[in-house]
């Protein structure tokens, strides 16, 4: 191996390693607060690629038929209870959120998926359809157990993986699809060539890494967030919806994975299944930066980016046997050099 | 010794393991048994799969349910089997019940190898590298040519009992059907014991399991290691029945299924993992057969039917099925206390001139800050001792420094002439030291009694293999008796039988004495045991004190609570900015103006 | 519920163990992976099982199609439960190899024929007395890689790279393109594994190009074959790219795009039948076919997974009139007898000539495979 291939490795490792830690980013975002180990982060990506693949052909995608059918559940939810809190007069501004909006965004989509609009507007559309799925789902599936162990948790996002991945196959086949660049643009330097679409991944992952480190760290609200993962009786006490907070923070993941999946789908193949694949390797930059830590997670993504590009050189036949082998003694390091809180479970 | 007369009322609990009747045990081997005779041959091969999954489910319950790793890589050690008696049957003619111990030994080895990695790992960390091993292992299976690779390995030999194939479907039945009860029967019995009771209280938190002398390093491992070795068994099975392996039915989504069936279930309970796996495999079978109908042949929904009705079985029942099917089930009285001779107890050296415990300049600093700095005091046998001080004083960090909780900066604390000074907490105990929490730690959902017996863990020594076997009925009855000996000291004899989680928090503290009680200790450590407690429940703590004192008992006091302190403790150490204040009797601690004004600001 | 729906599962069987078998229905059991990792190859096949016909021999026939997810156990589940419960006369399946390689006892100890669509040799191996009852119709894997091989070497090639799928798929073919470009005397010279899902591979592509051999293989099917593709190409491999037959859909040609011009790979004719002769009896099969597939999913949705499912149709449609001249359907001389007579079948498929006999189980020859070139998102014919 020379020089330049150990470039074009590491540029690809980066590049990858870009791609997890936005999924490490929403998984840290989402575990901070719910205490949801959020395994189907990695079916929002896949669904933001192929929605905008969907609209690309001029077909309304199947996402919309999903975002009815949790609308109109979400709101049946809402409904029975409100009644039982006898809070009927806060009914009609809850449904406007939970079946209203919802619904609205949905037509929006349906109507404007035959039109070949720019591919700016059909981002934004992917992005305002699969974000709106988040919060909602939360609601149906997660707020009713919101204080269940992490272990009930993370078997109901196993469920929930399920389901999505079920319902992606149906929605958009079991062929993958690509979809355009913001900018075919590229840049030379060296041997290497840097395309603006990839760049533009790296940069999207660093400023996200900041502006979740900051709000989380630095800022009230965000500090309001976490702490309704910690003790949500003490959080509802001092002012804190945790169920606000939950869907909150859903969106702002949905919104994070379905941008992730925007970004990427350029660069390659996206299909119904990858979903998996990518979130557990989020999943593990995520853990390397101890479920806390924003730029730790992504440390933690670039590095298994890293391995892998290095090892498919090395040994293609045994990449997985490589990354997933050398990826224990991280967490072993990890795990003995943080100083370990228990848990009530 | 007093005859354990306590033939107890109190109101049954719902016990974990054993609430379910004798007849519908009956029942359920009934059941099995006529499957294969009169039911549809389909439903002997869903049997198959249905005990296969059992045993690798039952693993998990030990391992997640109960000991709280949560592990996703079991597949993995299912193929672990699998491939090693499909490798050795087919390449060197070895007979499969030869291949069956070395796949357990080369599980084992693996396991071990594997467990002391990662199940040092706590929180998070373990579930990942669990993961990390199974994909490693599945994608190891696939790429060894010599293993068949990803198109698998063919001709695998079927098992022969005495000369006699079994190929039939019906006969390998009664095989996985037979090892599966008596692994349910190994860990229900495991369960039941004082391992299992150790690994109950790893959930309560390590801090407690290891004040009690539970090596909690040791007992994951052998939970793991004997998850693994369940698991290798049902891969073993497998290869015999199916006759061809290829690496697909031990990847990670099968390890998925496997900790899904366990969590279903219901991860408490043995018969948890029993219903999980019957559950899931029945019901994927329906979906496959009634869904074309309903929803047309258009898609594939099974999947996605199923996510949604597991999503919904998991939020009407976080804990389960088995907690449902349990009540259903007539409830099987608790089996009264035993009238058997106690544990032996422990010699006590009664040196009346040294002191028991002696803290000798003893300082812990958290980098810069100093919290405990050159303390220096002796605890005197058969004395009450009380350690108090303002808030921020350091009487937490000295707690924790005598029980082991956090290691010395400088300094020494000796027992009975003995450095204890950074001890790991299990060893200190062991020495004859107990403690109570400042917040309660006792497992909510186990009885009175069975926690109380945690605190007699190091008196006994069955390990896990005479527990499963069920060698362990005596030492078992001693140390049951020796637990409502010390419930009954402290008075709470009509409770020994209600889950602790039920009890009043002032009745939840005395239970923690009791249960620090039933090690026998020498010196006892209260953290804050009058905290939370309303008049009546301190009074009664502090005859409790008072009595514990008259049998010979050294206590060590830290409390907040000046009225519960004063009329209780023989002399007091006060504490401020991590140093001793002042030293005296209760009197001359009320009148010493550096305490009053350390306290008020000032004489009042 | 759960000792209900049980309840009402028993007394189910129990009506169908009294019900007699002399309804002289057919039954037909097929088992195919229309979900998991090989759905791309098992949809386009049950999409076909629903076009074909509700009779054969003049007997009605119940079809009954079960997906196994391309998982080995549920493969084996499927065929038990097909046999014992449905009592199947003949199980067609499954879509991957390892799923039919685990059916071959099963189905051998039931002495029920199975016909499986999926590629390798082995299935069908005629030193396993057990297959006696498998019969496979997709083109060995070793008739593609020769004439991968012949191609090669009459356009000069001398060494080759592979890369292919980390999976059964990918390892077949491996083994079966080394074994053809020995005899062809081509050296390989490398070989790298990738995953379908993988976000990119640019660390075995890269190692491909610096032993920069003559031509690639890209072991793999659907549209994940096309990532290596792309990126020999933006790498600026000057080499012949072949692909396998496994790319032979529409969503191949559509993620590819303009990197795969000029692509070849070997296939059986029925993907390109207009360009065949008309003296080609396979061209009219094939068109019958295609045509009724295209006209309900839509144009240029041909694939030639579609066609492995239709080629057991045509197999039975000459083998069960000669089975029912000696049996009832339902019964075990009926198995039997149908068995033998798919083992002296002779009948024109979508892929090709079957000429089924004792010894060789595919019956397949040079007749089931073309070469053709992709020329601007088209099939088309290579000279």
């Amino acid at each position: 191996m020379d020089l330049s291939i150990a470039a074009f490795l590491t540029q690809d490792g980066v590049t990858n390693g870009a791609i997890y830690a936005l999924l490490a980013l929403a998984l840290v975002l989402v575990f901070t607060v719910t205490r949801i180990i959020w395994i189907p982060s990695g079916e929002f990506v896949a669904y933001g690629t192929l929605t905008l693949a969907g609209l690309q052909l001029g077909k309304p995608p199947g996402t919309i038929g999903l975002l009815v059918a949790v609308a109109i559940v979400a709101a049946v939810v809402e409904t029975i209870a409100t009644a039982r809190r006898g809070e009927w007069r806060r009914l009609p501004r809850r449904l406007v959120a939970w079946l209203g909006i919802p619904l609205a965004v949905a037509a929006i989509v349906w109507w404007a998926a035959p039109l070949s609009l720019p591919l700016p507007v059909q981002v934004a559309l992917t992005l305002a359809a699969v974000t709106t799925l988040g919060p909602l789902l939360y609601r149906i599936v997660y707020q009713p157990i919101a204080d269940a162990s992490v272990l009930v948790l993370l078997i109901v996002s196993v469920a929930l993986h399920f389901a999505l991945t079920g319902l992606g196959l149906w929605f958009f086949g079991a062929e993958g699809s690509r979809t355009p660049a913001f900018t075919e643009a590229s840049f030379q330097a060296g041997q290497l060539t840097f395309s603006a679409q990839a760049l533009f991944v790296v940069a999207a992952s660093a400023v996200l890494i900041g502006a979740l480190y900051l709000f989380f760290g630095r800022m009230l609200y965000g500090k309001a967030l976490r702490a309704t993962a910690v003790n949500r009786i003490g959080a509802r006490l001092v002012g804190i919806s945790p169920s606000f907070a939950g869907a909150l923070t859903f969106a702002l993941a949905s919104l994070l994975c379905a941008f992730c999946g925007v970004l990427i789908g350029p660069i390659t193949t996206v299909y119904y299944d990858s979903g998996f694949l990518i979130s557990l390797k989020g999943f593990v930059g995520a853990i390397i930066g101890g479920l806390v830590s924003y730029p730790l997670a992504a440390a933690g993504a670039v590095l298994v980016g890293l391995l892998e590009a290095f090892s498919s050189f090395w040994a293609s036949a045994f990449k997985e046997v490589i990354v997933f082998t050398l990826i224990i003694p991280v967490l072993l390091w990890r795990s003995l050099t943080t100083h370990h809180h228990e848990e009530d479970e | 010794m007093q005859p354990a007369d306590e033939r107890l009322r109190g109101s049954p609990p719902m016990r974990f393991v054993d609430s379910g009747g004798r007849l519908a045990m009956l029942a359920f081997v009934v059941a099995l048994l006529a499957i294969p005779i009169v039911a549809p041959p389909f439903w002997v091969t869903l049997g198959n799969y249905i005990g296969l999954y059992s045993i690798v489910a039952l693993g998990l319950v030990l391992l997640t349910g109960v000991a709280g790793q949560t592990s996703f890589g079991q597949a993995a050690f299912v193929g672990l089997g699998a491939y090693t008696t499909a490798f050795l049957t087919t390449h060197y003619g070895a007979s499969p019940w030869l291949s069956l111990p070395v796949g357990l030994a080369l599980t084992l080895v693996v396991a071990l190898a594997l467990g002391f990695i990662t199940l040092r790992m706590q929180g998070h960390y373990l579930p990942l590298a669990t993961i990390a091993w199974g994909i490693s292992l599945y994608f190891l299976f696939g790429n060894l040519e010599w293993l068949g690779g990803h198109t698998g390995m063919t001709g695998i030999p079927a098992l022969s009992l005495a000369g006699f194939d079994l190929k039939d479907e019906r006969h390998f039945y009664v095989l996985i059907w037979t090892i599966t009860l008596a692994a349910l029967w190994a860990t229900g019995n495991l369960l039941d014991s004082r391992p299992g009771r150790a690994l109950r209280a790893l959930k309560g938190g390590l801090e407690m399991a290891e004040a009690f002398g539970v090596d909690s390093a040791r007992l994951k491992i052998i939970a793991f290691v004997y998850a693994a070795l369940l698991a290798c068994i049902s891969g073993w099975l497998y290869a015999h029945l199916q006759r061809f392996i290829n690496p697909t039915p031990f990847d990670l989504r099968q390890g998925i299924e496997y900790l899904f069936m366990a969590v279903v279930g219901g991860a408490g309970s043995v018969w948890g993992a029993i219903i999980g796996a019957t559950l899931i495999t029945v019901l994927k079978q329906i979906l496959q057969d009634v869904l074309p109908g309903i929803l047309g042949r258009a898609g594939n929904f099974e999947i996605v039917v199923f996510g949604v009705l597991m999503i919904l079985l998991l939020q009407f029942a976080r804990n389960g099925v088995w907690p449902f099917v349990a009540r259903l089930l007539p409830r099987r009285k608790p089996a009264p206390v035993p009238d058997a001779p106690l544990l032996p107890t422990r010699e006590r050296a009664r040196d009346a001139a040294r002191p028991l415990l002696e803290v000798q300049r003893a300082r812990k600093a958290f980098g810069g800050l100093v919290a405990v700095n050159d303390l220096t005091f002796d605890i005197r046998n058969g004395e009450i001792l009380g350690l108090i001080g303002p808030n921020g004083a350091g009487k937490s960090t000295t707690f924790a420094l005598i029980s082991g909780a956090q290691p010395l900066t400088a300094g020494a604390i000796l027992f009975r002439g003995e450095s204890i000074g950074s001890r790991e907490p299990y060893k200190i105990a062991r020495l004859g030291i107990g403690r109570t929490f400042q917040h309660v730690r006792l497992l909510p959902q186990m009885s009175v009694l069975d926690n109380v017996a945690l605190g007699a863990y190091l008196r006994g020594t069955a390990g896990v293999a005479r527990s499963a076997l069920r060698l362990d009925r005596h030492e078992e009855a001693c140390t049951r008796a020796v637990a409502a000996r010390q419930i009954a000291r402290v008075g709470l004899g009509e409770h020994t039988f209600d889950d602790a989680g039920s009890l009043p928090l002032g009745k939840q503290r005395i239970v923690e004495i009791a249960r620090a009680l039933a090690a026998d200790p020498s010196l006892l450590l209260l953290d804050e045991p009058a905290a939370g407690l309303r008049y009546l429940e301190k009074q009664a703590l502090a005859d409790q004190l008072r009595s514990l004192k008259g049998e010979g008992m050294t206590i060590l006091l830290v409390e907040h609570d000046m009225e519960f302190v004063m009329g209780l403790t023989d002399r007091l150490i006060v504490m401020d900015f991590g140093e001793k204040l002042a030293e005296g009797s209760p009197e001359a601690i009320q009148r010493d103006p550096r305490v009053l004004e350390a306290y008020l600001g000032g004489v009042a | 519920m759960k000792s209900r729906s049980l309840q009402a599962a028993f007394a189910a069987a129990l009506f169908t163990m009294f019900v007699p078998a002399a309804m002289a229905d057919i039954t037909i059991g097929v088992t195919l992976s229309a979900t998991g990792p090989a759905a791309s190859l098992g949809i386009p096949e049950k999409n076909t099982i629903e076009l074909l016909p509700a009779t054969v021999g003049g007997e009605k026939i119940k079809w009954i199609v079960l997906d196994d997810g391309s998982d080995t156990t549920r493969a084996v589940t499927n065929t038990r439960k097909l046999i014992s419960e449905d009592k199947v006369d003949v199980v067609i399946g499954s879509t991957v190899t390892p799923n039919s390689l685990a059916m071959v006892d099963v189905v051998a100890e039931a002495e029920t024929p199975m016909i499986s669509m999926a590629a390798s040799a082995r299935i069908v191996d005629p030193t396993n007395p057990k297959t006696k009852w498998v019969f496979k119709v997709p083109q060995n894997d070793s008739l593609m890689a020769d004439a991968i091989a012949v191609h090669m070497k009459a356009n000069g090639v001398k060494t080759l790279g592979y890369i292919g799928f980390n999976d059964a798929y990918g390892e077949s073919w491996l083994a079966e393109i080394k074994r053809s470009a020995q005899t062809a005397g081509i050296n390989v010279v490398a070989d790298e594994k990738y995953n379908r899902n993988d976000a990119s591979v640019t660390g075995q592509v890269l190692k491909l190009v610096a032993a920069n051999p003559d031509a690639i293989l890209i072991g793999a099917s659907g549209t994940p074959a096309a990532t290596p593709q792309k990126e020999l190409v933006a790498r600026r491999y000057k080499g012949k790219i072949y692909q396998t037959h496994g790319v032979a859909n529409p969503d191949f040609l559509r993620v590819c795009g303009a990197d795969c011009n000029g692509t070849l790979l070997p296939i059986g004719p029925m993907l390109v039948y207009e360009q065949l002769p008309d003296s080609n009896p396979i061209k009219k099969v094939a068109g019958e076919y295609i045509t009724k597939y295209e006209a309900k999913y839509g144009k240029d949705s041909r694939t030639t997974f579609g066609g492995h499912a239709w080629d057991p149709f045509m197999l039975l449609s000459k083998a069960v009139p000669e089975a029912l001249k000696k049996a009832k359907p339902g019964t075990r001389e009926f198995r039997a007898a149908l068995r033998d007579a798919l083992e002296n079948t002779t009948v024109v498929g979508t892929h090709g000539v079957f000429v089924m006999s004792p010894q060789d189980h595919n019956g397949l020859d040079n007749r089931a495979r073309v070469m053709i070139r992709i020329d601007n998102g088209k099939w088309v014919l290579a000279k």
